[in-house]
């Protein structure tokens, strides 16, 4: 039985997720929607700690809070006048799109809620040295492939997002 | 009992759900990004909870290490292609970029 202080911070950490997402959803500002984003990550590095996955917060904050949130917000101001135009995101579809994310959360609920799962908690301890274990040596192929995708990846962003890449030599 | 298997499933669903809403109504490509990082930010919760309650084992823990590197990865690819419809399109509305399609 966890403690109630526990309970109530993870609660804290669930709500501020869901919360800040409503935010990056309905919001009409780009921006404020990115930085309602930086909140959901946090709020889900958060609950891992409490799930007992340290080494995951670690990276869900360096990766998603210093990287992917970085790249998006230079996403808006690139692409943005800031000062002169409106910095608008405006919604179609709504209710077709509302339809089926309804639909999508009911078939999740009812296939996971429903099931009773086994009970069989993770041990409390750190997970740093059990993840690098486990990366290389249950996890090795999928962590060399994933190296050369990275690297792959870093070629090919910059390819396309080179302004004169049509006309080579240039 | 919130920290258990049961509520963080609950909320992994309800911000999945929220992504997919993001992805299908947003106009904005930046938007619809930030829809599928919701998205993929579900699954990684689902992953942890599964990992710390149900199976007991760091499999989980360690296929969503794999899926932030992939997010990571595909966040880059999505801003390099959103700069390149940027330049060339002059808008990154996602109903504007429709160039290839059939003149009706």
């Amino acid at each position: 039985m966890p403690h109630p202080i526990a309970e109530a911070v993870y609660l804290g950490f669930l709500l501020l997720t869901l919360a800040s997402a409503c935010i990056v959803v309905f919001s009409d500002n780009i921006v404020r929607a990115a930085f309602a984003l930086l909140l959901t990550f946090f709020g889900v590095a958060g609950a891992y700690v409490f799930l007992g996955a340290d080494f995951l917060a670690g990276t869900q904050l360096l990766i998603y809070v210093g990287g992917i949130l970085v790249l998006l917000l230079f996403a808006v101001m690139l692409t943005h006048r800031i000062s002169t135009s409106q910095v608008s995101s405006e919604s179609r579809n709504r209710g077709r799109a509302a339809f089926t994310a309804i639909l999508a959360f009911a078939g999740i609920v009812f296939s996971e809620l429903c099931v009773p799962w086994r009970h069989k908690p993770l041990p409390d301890q750190p997970t740093t040295a059990p993840l690098g274990q486990a990366l290389l040596t249950d996890y090795l192929l999928p962590f060399e492939a994933i190296s050369v995708l990275l690297l792959v990846v870093m070629v090919g962003a910059a390819v396309i997002a080179r302004r004169d890449w049509r006309r080579p030599g240039a | 009992m919130i920290l258990s298997l049961q509520p963080t499933l609950l909320v992994a669903a309800a911000l999945f759900s929220l992504g997919l809403y993001s992805v299908l109504s947003r106009r904005n490509a930046v938007a619809v990004l930030m829809g599928i990082e919701l998205m993929l930010n579900s699954a990684n919760l689902q992953f942890a909870a599964f990992s710390r309650f149900a199976t007991g084992r760091l499999d989980g823990q360690v296929f969503a290490l794999f899926v932030i590197v992939l997010a990571a990865a595909e966040a880059a690819v999505a801003l390099a292609i959103i700069l390149a419809l940027y330049h060339n399109a002059r808008s990154i509305q996602v109903d504007e970029a429709d160039r290839l399609r059939d003149e009706p």
